[in-house]
Parts: structure tokens; C-alpha cells; sequence
């Protein structure tokens, strides 16, 4: 029962990773039609920038947690923003050439953050409470995990509701669905264009932090381990949904980390759940559609 | 008469595709006018290079002022309205969302739009794509219709609607064509007869005559030609997608369909 229990909340912290990525890269997709290599990119930044000011600040203190969760997702933001602005929007409609240029600055990114903080992981530290645990039905779970829930299931609500009962919202929720009749509408739709880009940066980027805790580690591939599966989720959830990427999240790092326990096959399981929901939907579970 | 809309030598192509080869013709600055032609001879991508939404070369001018150069959405921000064919209402937001986003005047004709189209009202929180085919052109035709515009181009709003249907939109048109004018591209023979003053036939991508709706509708042998219709001809019954297939008027587009 209490190794059940372990596995079925550290899924949940896996898979709460898992979709403060596949979050931005839906929203990208569905709106620019646009797959974003550099999207783990984003990631990496925040947990480096994560871990540089947690230790100016003090690793262990809340404080120095605090300021790293912050000007983490505030580096994915502003990466992901200057990507857009510089690299995506002058090759407008070149989908081809958005998509080749992402995975060259996927490429450039690690070599990069590999000269600065080498290429040997990191091992880092939070303050004392992240490193306990906390029992849960006889099962001791590590706290890390309930934080990334609760950070995952904020972005998702804060999400749903930006898109809900904003104009900007409403904006990327039509464009979703038919970006040539939104510029018909008057609107410049590549405005919003940036707007994904920095909210799936600043997702990605409190990811990093949030990852580099749950492993206890940063890494300059930090984020490209995690893409893949962000994209399998991403592909499971419906291109463009956003509720969709949350519940595929759930549905591919639960069943792999039971499969990683009992079988060892972890990995294997997400490539079989991606597949059967290609074959059964080959729109995912929720086909394109923002929230 | 000044023209609010100059077209001249427009062409486009779509996948590399040339689709409109050489269209000139001009828009009067009011009433209607009608854009005839067979099915496929490039009258919607006509109106989508007009609009910036195909690759396009050629000159267009909104009252006198070049917009071939400028991108969608500030063709559309000077005050041109569109009512894409296939209504492209976002299914996904509600009929109120869908209205919402397309307001650009600071003081949208709400009023207006509540009274051409009281049925909108009803339904504002429903789905759009939960709407039928004619209360979906409803809900395209009030988005162009919220804001004040200079010019209106609306691409066969009354396809696959039943004949009540149309008589509605036909009406709604007629009111909003009082204070802007149109360019409609229509097969109906009957709703070209209620509104439109001036036609502008294209064949295979350019334009083989323009003239006064009246002289081409009189002109039995021209009808023929042009559209493969006898404008005399007996109602056909035709299949809807909308609430109750029915009796429809002769159209272009049932001709084709009809010939051997
Ligand atoms: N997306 C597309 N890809 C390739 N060819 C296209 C595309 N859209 C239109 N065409 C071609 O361009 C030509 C003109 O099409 P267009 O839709 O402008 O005609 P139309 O006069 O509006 O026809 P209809 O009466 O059926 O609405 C047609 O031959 C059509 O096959
Ligand atoms: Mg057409």
C-alpha cells in the first residue's frame, strides 16, 4: 500500500514537471503551429539562474527558494521572449525554418550552458523541508513532490483563467482554432505569438527550479530529458489544449513510474501510451482547442 | 461616382498555385456589388487577396489609398469588414465571445446587430459550433456588422442555407448595405436581384464584364454564358445544410451541378 502510494504521488510530482513544459509547448503549437526544440532550453535556464541566486541568496533558506523560483521563471519568460521576438517572428509562416531554428538553439543552449557551469551535474540543495518527507497513508513522500503539484496545479488554474476572462485569452483561444480569421478580426495576431512564447518560457523556467529539486540535481540537459516526454504528452494531450496536456501529463508519468518500479520499463511505457493514443485519436484526447 | 475600393490588376496564387490572374474592377462607395462567376473561377481568393490573406501582386486601393502592401489586420483595422464563405465562426467560443473579439470601434452597433439578429441574443452563451449553418452566418454577418466600416466584402453568405434563411440574411444585408457599401460575391440569382446595383462576372480568373445588375439579369444569353444559368429558371430543390431543405431559387452553383 505505502509503495503504492509513494509511487502514485512522485508520479504526480513527475508529471506536474512534465506539464509546466508540455503547457507552453501546446499553447505554441496550437496557436503558431510551431514545435519547439528549445523549449528545454527555457527550462535549463531557470534551474541554472535557479540555483546561481538560491546560493547567492542562501540555498537552504525559504528566501533563497523564493527568489530562485522567481528570477527562474522570470529567465525562461525572458529567453523564451527574446527567442520569439529574434529568431521565430522573421521567418513568419516559414513553419519549416521556425522548427529547424528551435532545435539549432535546443543545440547551442547545452553547448552553451555547458561551457559556463560545465559538464558534470550539479547537486543542489532547498531549504530543510523540501529534503523531508512527509507520510501519506504509511508512505513517506518526499515534500519536494507535494511542491510541484501545487505549483503545476497553479499554473493551470492561472492558465485557465488568463485564457477564460482575458482579451488575450480570447485572442489565443480563436487563434488556436483559425489564426487567418483572427487577423480578418483586425487583430495582430503575432502579438500573442510573443505572449505564448513568454508564458511557456516563464512555465518552463519555474519547471527548472522545481526539476532541479525533484532530482536533486541541474544539469545542461536537464531540460532536454524532460522535453521528450513533454512532448509525448503534448502529442497524448491534443496539440493546442491546454486541459488536454494536464490530464496526458497525469496519464504518462503515473503509469511510468509504477512501470520504472515493477518493470524497469518506464520510459518504454510513455513511447506505448503515445502510440496506442496516435492509433485509437490520432488528434490526442482532447484535439486542438486552448482550455 | 468615386469608388471606395480600386482593384486593379490584382493576382494571387495559393501553394505557388496562380488562382486569380489579372482582376481589375472598382467598388462604387455605396450600395452593392455583386461578384459572379462559375464555382472555382477564384472569386473567394479574389476577395482573400483584397484582404492580404493570399499571396498577392497588383494594386488596391481603399478610397484612394494603396493597401496592397499592408498585412491582414490593418487592411481590416482601416474599416473593411469581412464575411468569410463557410462563415469560420470559432466553434469553440461562445456566440458572445465570438463577437466580443471582433469588436475594434470603441462603440460597437450592438443594437444594431440585437436587432437584425435577435436569435444571437438568445444563444449568447452557446457554443458556436453548436449553432446551425444559418445562425452561424448570422453570427459571421454580425461581426462585420459591429463595427462601422468603410467597406464590407462578404463571400456567398447565403450558400447551403434554406430559403427562409436567406430571405433573413438578404434583408440584414440590404439594411447594413444603407450606410456601407458591399462587395458580395453571390450565386443566388434572386438575392442579386434584391441587392446588388453593379456585377462583376470573373471567368478563370479575370474579369469578363461589369455592368449594372439589371442589364446582366435582363440579358438571358450573357446569364448563360457566364454562369451556366437561365436567370428565368424554375426553382430547384436543392439540399440545405441548414434546419429544412426546400425550394431554392435558380443558382449558379445548382446549374453546375445539374449539367450532364
Ligand atoms: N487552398 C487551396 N489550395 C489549392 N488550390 C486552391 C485552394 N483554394 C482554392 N484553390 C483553387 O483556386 C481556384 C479558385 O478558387 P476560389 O475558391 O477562389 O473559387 P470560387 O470562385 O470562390 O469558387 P466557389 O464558387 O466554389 O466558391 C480553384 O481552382 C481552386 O481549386
Ligand atoms: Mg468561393
Amino acid at each position: 500500500m505505502s509503495i503504492t502510494v509513494l509511487l502514485l504521488i512522485t508520479g504526480l510530482g513527475l508529471g506536474a514537471l512534465y506539464f509546466l513544459v508540455a503547457s507552453g509547448l501546446s499553447l505554441i503549437y496550437g496557436l503558431m503551429g510551431v514545435l519547439n526544440f528549445a523549449h528545454g532550453a527555457f527550462l535549463t535556464l531557470g534551474a541554472f539562474i535557479g540555483f546561481e541566486v538560491s546560493r547567492a541568496v542562501g540555498a537552504t533558506t525559504w528566501p533563497g527558494f523564493a527568489v530562485a523560483v522567481v528570477l527562474g521563471a522570470l529567465a525562461g519568460a525572458a529567453i523564451a521572449a527574446l527567442s520569439e521576438l529574434l529568431l521565430i517572428r522573421p521567418l513568419y509562416q516559414r513553419h519549416i525554418e521556425q522548427v529547424l531554428v528551435t532545435v539549432g538553439l535546443g543545440l547551442v543552449t547545452v553547448a552553451l550552458y555547458e561551457g559556463i557551469w560545465g559538464t558534470d551535474p550539479i547537486f543542489i540543495s532547498g531549504p530543510a523541508w523540501l529534503d523531508r518527507t512527509t507520510s501519506v497513508l504509511g508512505a513517506n513522500v518526499p515534500n519536494d513532490r507535494f511542491l510541484a503539484i501545487g505549483a503545476a496545479v497553479a499554473v493551470l488554474v492561472g492558465l485557465v483563467l488568463f485564457l477564460k476572462h482575458t482579451r488575450y485569452g480570447l485572442v489565443i483561444r480563436a487563434g488556436v482554432e483559425n489564426r487567418a480569421m483572427v487577423t480578418a478580426l483586425g487583430i495582430d495576431v503575432r502579438r500573442s505569438f510573443t505572449l505564448v512564447f513568454t508564458i511557456g518560457g516563464a512555465a518552463a523556467g519555474l519547471g527548472g527550479v522545481l526539476a532541479s529539486q525533484y532530482f536533486g540535481y541541474v544539469s545542461a540537459h536537464l531540460g532536454g530529458t524532460l522535453l521528450i516526454f513533454a512532448f509525448i504528452v503534448t502529442v497524448i494531450g491534443g496539440l493546442g489544449s491546454l486541459t488536454g496536456a494536464a490530464l496526458a501529463a497525469v496519464l504518462v508519468a503515473v503509469p511510468q513510474q509504477f512501470a520504472n518500479y515493477y518493470l524497469g520499463i518506464g520510459d518504454l511505457i510513455a513511447v506505448l501510451a503515445l502510440a496506442l493514443v496516435l492509433l485509437v485519436r490520432p488528434s490526442g484526447l482532447m484535439g486542438a482547442k486552448a482550455a | 461616382m468615386s469608388a471606395v475600393l480600386q482593384v486593379e490588376h490584382l493576382s494571387a496564387s495559393i501553394g505557388g498555385q496562380q488562382v486569380v490572374e489579372d482582376v481589375s474592377f472598382s467598388v462604387p462607395a455605396t450600395g452593392v456589388t455583386a461578384v459572379l462567376g462559375r464555382n472555382g473561377v477564384g472569386k473567394t481568393s479574389t476577395i482573400k487577396a483584397i484582404l492580404g490573406l493570399v499571396e498577392r501582386s497588383g494594386t488596391v486601393l481603399l478610397d484612394g489609398e494603396p493597401i496592397d502592401r499592408e498585412p491582414t489586420h490593418r487592411i481590416v483595422q482601416r474599416g473593411v469588414g469581412y464575411v468569410p464563405e463557410d462563415r469560420e465562426v470559432f466553434t469553440a467560443l461562445t456566440v458572445e465571445e465570438n463577437l466580443r473579439l471582433a469588436v475594434r470601434d470603441r462603440e460597437p452597433r450592438r443594437e444594431l446587430v440585437e436587432a437584425l439578429f435577435p436569435d444571437l441574443v438568445r444563444r449568447s452563451a452557446q457554443r458556436a459550433g453548436t449553432l446551425s449553418g444559418g445562425q452561424q452566418q448570422m453570427l459571421s454577418m454580425a461581426r462585420a456588422l459591429l463595427n462601422r466600416n468603410r467597406l464590407l466584402l462578404v463571400d456567398e453568405p447565403t450558400k447551403g442555407l434554406a430559403p427562409k434563411i436567406v430571405t433573413e440574411l438578404a434583408t440584414a444585408l440590404q439594411e447594413a448595405a444603407r450606410t456601407v457599401p458591399v462587395l458580395l460575391v453571390e450565386q443566388n440569382l434572386q438575392v442579386i436581384e434584391q441587392l446588388a446595383q453593379d456585377v462583376v462576372v470573373i471567368d478563370g480568373g479575370r474579369v469578363v464584364h461589369t455592368g449594372p445588375a439589371a442589364e446582366l439579369l435582363g440579358d438571358e444569353a450573357a446569364v448563360r454564358r457566364y454562369l451556366g444559368v437561365h436567370a428565368e429558371q424554375p426553382p430547384t430543390a436543392r439540399r440545405s445544410d441548414d434546419d429544412a431543405p426546400g425550394a431554392q431559387p435558380p443558382t449558379a452553383r445548382a446549374a453546375e451541378e445539374a449539367r450532364p
